[in-house]
C-alpha cells in the first residue's frame, strides 16, 4: 500500500512542487492549507493564509490531482506563536515566529493531526534534508542543511528532534532553487511566477510596529504597555527618548532621532529599566552568549564543551566557537572571533559542517571587554 | 474505492427521470413561456403543468400561490425582506429562532443593521425545539412576520408548526417556514400546517440545484426581490428557468409516490446507523430529539476530537459526511445550532452529521460501523484531551 504524507501547502512554489515532487516519488499525497490567523487583507502577494492564498493552494491540488482540505489553526496559532511575538517584543527582544510556528503547530499540532489521519508522514517545502544513519542502537535521523546553500532553511527546523523527525519529509532539500521555479513552469503551475514570502505572515506590510499598536490597543496593563523612555549611551549619559523598547532592535541604526556627530546604533536594550543603549559600531560586537531552551537534533552531546559552528541569525554566516552546557537547558557560547549583533530572542543554531546538532534562543549577550575599553 | 455519499443535506444528485424530463427543454422547447408564439405556448404549458404538481405535493388551494426562485435561500430572503419591505412605514418586529439556516439569519441580520428591523432570536431546548409559548410571549403589537424553520439542517429535530402557526393566526402575523430539509421526506400540508409562506429548494430532493419555491398563501401581500418584467404575477421578474421547473414538479412527483416506503427504509437504516455507532464507540452524542426528527438526519457528538478530522479521515476512506452546515464549513466556528441547543464547546467540536438519501444501502452503513470506530480511535489516541481522560481514569 502507497505511504500516505500530509504536504502542508501555503499556496506558495515551494509546497506545491514539494506535493508534486512526492507524488511522482510514489506517495499518496494529501494537501492541507492552514488557517491561521484572520487576514485583513483582501489579496495579498506576499502572504499566506489570505483567501486568496487558500484558493491558489487548492487550485494547484487539483492541478495535481491530489486532495485537499483546510484547517483552522487560528487558536493554536494565537497561543502558541502570535502571544509569545508580542510578549517577546514587550521584553525588548527580536523573536523569530517562524521558528515557533514550526517547532509547535507545524511538526507538533499538524504531524498530529496527519497521523489522525492515518499518514505515515508530514511535509513541507523547506530546503532542508533529513538523514537517516544505522549505528547498532537503531535508526537515527539527521537533520541536514539544504543543497541549495543560498535558500537553506535548516536554522528554522533546528527544534525538531528524534520524536518527530522520523515523521518529516523535505523533498525539496535536494534541489536547488532555481531547479524548483523551472520544474513550476515546465508544470505550467499557476504559482510558477508568484514571489518569493520573506516577511513574517501575520504581520502586514512587513510593520510590526502597527502589528504591535494594534495588538496591544486597549489592553491598559502595566506588561502590556508601550511606554517611551531614556535613550543612553555606554557611560550613561542621556540621548533622547524612544518610543518604547519594543520598537527597536539590536544593531539599529535608523529611525533613533538622536544626533551625536558619529552613527549610532542600538548596543543594548534594557527593559528592566525601559532604556536603549547606543554605542559605535564596534560596540556591537561581542564574543559571548548565554542560550535558553536549548534542544538537540540527536542527542545532547556528552561532553562539554564541544565545538560547533553557529550561527545567531538566519542570513548569518556561521561562526566557529565552544559550546559550554549548562543547568536547566542552557549553555554558553563563546566565539573565536568576536561577531556583529548578537540579538536576544533570535535563535542560534548550532552546526558541525551541513549538520544541524541543535540551538537554542539568545538570551543575555557579554558586552566585549576590547570594544568596552575603546569606549572609553 | 467506492464512495459512500452519506451528505443528502447538503445536496442530493439530480434524480434520473428528473433528468430525462428536463432533457427536452434545454434544445427541443426552449421558447420563451412569456412569447405569444407557439414556441413560448409550449413552454408556458410546461411551467403551468409543474406549477400544479408542486402545489399538489405541498396541499395548496391554488397553483398561483406557487411562485418558483432560483433556491432556497431566495425563497427566504424574498419572504423575510418582502414582508418587513412592505412594512416599512411601521417600526416592524420580527421573531425567528435562533437555530435557522443562515438563509434566515443573514437577512434578519441585514434587515436589523440596515433598515432597523427589531429581530427577536427564540431560543431552543435541549433537544433544539422552540416553545411555542416564547412565540406568544414576543409578540408585539410591531410583529409583522414569525419566520421558524420545519426542520433543522444540522440535527434534523422537527418543529410545532401547527401550534405556532395558530398563535400567529391568532394575532394576524404572517408566518414562513424554511422547509428546506423536508420538503419530499415528510409529507407537507400547506393548509393543514397553517402557513402563509414556506421555502423549498429543488437539490434537496434530487431536483438540480438552482431552482427554488416561495409559497404564498392568496392574500399574503409581500415586496418582490427582483424587478423587472411581469413573470410569476409580478412577485419574481426574470424568464422562468422552465427545464429546471419540469425537472422540481418531477422530483415533487416520484417524492409524493414513493415517500413512505422511503421514509422507512431511511429510518431503519440510521436506527441501524445509531444503534452501531452507541454499541462500537463510547463517549458519543446524539444530538437532536431522538423521535420529533426527520428520519435521515443523524448529528453525532464524538467527545475528546475535531469533527473535522473525523470528516477528512472518513474523506480518504471515500465517505462524505459533514460538521455540520455546508455553507458554513472551513472554519472552526462552533455550529450555532448545536450552541443554542447547549451543547458545550467541547462536544460541538467533535460533530458529525450523517444525512441518508435514496441511494444509502445497508452495505453502505455496514461499511461505516467498520471504519468509523478505527478512525475515531485513531484521532483519539492522537488527543490531548483523550490522554488527560484516560489518565483520570487511570487516577480514579
Amino acid at each position: 500500500m502507497k505511504k500516505k504524507v500530509l504536504v502542508l501547502m501555503s499556496g506558495g512554489i515551494d509546497s506545491s512542487l514539494a506535493s508534486y515532487i512526492l507524488k511522482k516519488a510514489g506517495y499518496e499525497v494529501i494537501g492541507c492549507t492552514m488557517r491561521l490567523f484572520l487576514c485583513k487583507k483582501k489579496s495579498s502577494e506576499k502572504q499566506c493564509c489570505s483567501p486568496d492564498d487558500i484558493n491558489e493552494a487548492r487550485r494547484t491540488a487539483q492541478q495535481l490531482g491530489i486532495k485537499h482540505f483546510v484547517v483552522d489553526k487560528k487558536n493554536v496559532f494565537e497561543k502558541y506563536v502570535i502571544e509569545n511575538f508580542v510578549s517577546e517584543y514587550l521584553k525588548g527582544r527580536t523573536p523569530n515566529p517562524c521558528i515557533i510556528c514550526n517547532l509547535k503547530i507545524k511538526f507538533d499540532e499538524m504531524l498530529k493531526f496527519a497521523k489522525g489521519l492515518g499518514c505515515n508522514f508530514i511535509a513541507t517545502g523547506h530546503y532542508a534534508r533529513i538523514e537517516t544513519r544505522d549505528e547498532g542502537r537503531g535508526t537515527s535521523y539527521w537533520l541536514k542543511k539544504g543543497i541549495d546553500k543560498m535558500k537553506d532553511q535548516s536554522y528554522f527546523l533546528y527544534g525538531l528532534n528524534q520524536k518527530n523527525l522520523p515523521h518529516i519529509l523535505f523533498p525539496l532539500g535536494d534541489y536547488k532553487k532555481t531547479e524548483i521555479r523551472e520544474l513550476a513552469k515546465k508544470l505550467k503551475l499557476k504559482v510558477a511566477d508568484k514571489k518569493e514570502s520573506q516577511e513574517i505572515c501575520f504581520v502586514e506590510d512587513a510593520d510590526y510596529r502597527k502589528f504591535l499598536e494594534r495588538r496591544l490597543h486597549g489592553l491598559k496593563t502595566q506588561i502590556t504597555q508601550i511606554k517611551p523612555g531614556k535613550i543612553i549611551d555606554t557611560s550613561g549619559r542621556i540621548l533622547g527618548t524612544h518610543e518604547g523598547i519594543s520598537y527597536y532592535t539590536i544593531g539599529q541604526r535608523h529611525g533613533l532621532g538622536i544626533s551625536v556627530g558619529c552613527p549610532s546604533y542600538v548596543i543594548k536594550i534594557n527593559s528592566r529599566k525601559n532604556e536603549i543603549v547606543v554605542g559605535k559600531k564596534e560596540e556591537l560586537l561581542s564574543y559571548e552568549f548565554l542560550a535558553e531552551d536549548i534542544s538537540w537534533t540527536v542527542s545532547p552531546p556528552e561532553k562539554s564543551p564541544i565545538t560547533a559552528d553557529v550561527r545567531i541569525r538566519y542570513k548569518h554566516k556561521e561562526s566557529k566557537s565552544k559550546i559550554y552546557l549548562m543547568k536547566n537547558n542552557t549553555a554558553k557560547v563563546i566565539f573565536e572571533k568576536p561577531q556583529m549583533s548578537i540579538t536576544p530572542g533570535q535563535s542560534a543554531v548550532f552546526y558541525k559542517k551541513d549538520i544541524v546538532l541543535g540551538g537554542g534562543i539568545i538570551k543575555g549577550i557579554k558586552p566585549c571587554v576590547i570594544s568596552a575599553r575603546s569606549g572609553k | 474505492m467506492k464512495k459512500i455519499y452519506l451528505d443528502y443535506n447538503a445536496t442530493t444528485p439530480v434524480h434520473p427521470e428528473v433528468l430525462d424530463a428536463m432533457m427536452p427543454y434545454f434544445k427541443d422547447f426552449y421558447g420563451n413561456p412569456s412569447s405569444v408564439h407557439s414556441f413560448g405556448q409550449e413552454t408556458r404549458k410546461a411551467v403551468e403543468d409543474a406549477r400544479e404538481k408542486i402545489a399538489n405535493l405541498l396541499g395548496a388551494e391554488n397553483p398561483s400561490e406557487i411562485v418558483f426562485t432560483s433556491c432556497g435561500t431566495e425563497s427566504n430572503n424574498f419572504a423575510i425582506k418582502g414582508i418587513a419591505f412592505d412594512n416599512k412605514d411601521k417600526n416592524c418586529h420580527i421573531i425567528t429562532s435562533a437555530i435557522e439556516h443562515h438563509a434566515v439569519l443573514k437577512p434578519c441580520e441585514y434587515l436589523s443593521k440596515k433598515f432597523g428591523v427589531d429581530v427577536t432570536y427564540l431560543p431552543v431546548d435541549k433537544c433544539g425545539i422552540v416553545n411555542p409559548d416564547d412565540v406568544k410571549k414576543s409578540i408585539t403589537e410591531k410583529t409583522v412576520l414569525i419566520s421558524i424553520m420545519y426542520a433543522n439542517n444540522e440535527v434534523g429535530t422537527l418543529q410545532p408548526l401547527e401550534e405556532i402557526a395558530k398563535i400567529a393566526k391568532e394575532k394576524n402575523i404572517i408566518f414562513h417556514t424554511d422547509a428546506v430539509q423536508v420538503v419530499g421526506k415528510i409529507p407537507i400540508d400547506v393548509k393543514k400546517l397553517g402557513v402563509d409562506l414556506l421555502s423549498i429548494s429543488g437539490h434537496k430532493l434530487y431536483a438540480p440545484k438552482g431552482i427554488g419555491v416561495l409559497y404564498i398563501k392568496k392574500g399574503t401581500k409581500l415586496h418582490p426581490l427582483l424587478h423587472g418584467g411581469s413573470h410569476e404575477k409580478n412577485r419574481r421578474a426574470g424568464t422562468e428557468n422552465v427545464p429546471y421547473i419540469v425537472g422540481l414538479a418531477k422530483a415533487c412527483e416520484i417524492a409524493l409516490k414513493n415517500m413512505k416506503d422511503e421514509n422507512d427504509r431511511i429510518l431503519k437504516l440510521r436506527q441501524k446507523l445509531e444503534k452501531g455507532i452507541l454499541e462500537k464507540i463510547e463517549y458519543v452524542q446524539i444530538n437532536g430529539h431522538i423521535m420529533k426528527r426527520l428520519s435521515n438526519t443523524s448529528n453525532i457528538s464524538f467527545n475528546f476530537i475535531e469533527g473535522e478530522g473525523i470528516l477528512m479521515s472518513l474523506d480518504l476512506d471515500g465517505f462524505a459526511a459533514s460538521t455540520g452546515s455546508a455553507c458554513t464549513s472551513g472554519t472552526l466556528e462552533p455550529s450555532h445550532v448545536l450552541s443554542a441547543m447547549g451543547v458545550p464547546p467541547e462536544k460541538t467540536q467533535g460533530s458529525v452529521r450523517f444525512s441518508l438519501g435514496h441511494y444509502t444501502t445497508e452495505k453502505d452503513i455496514d461499511k461505516l460501523l467498520e471504519i468509523l470506530p478505527k478512525i475515531v480511535e485513531r484521532l483519539r489516541s492522537m488527543s490531548p484531551l483523550w490522554e488527560d481522560k484516560k489518565r483520570s481514569e487511570i487516577r480514579d
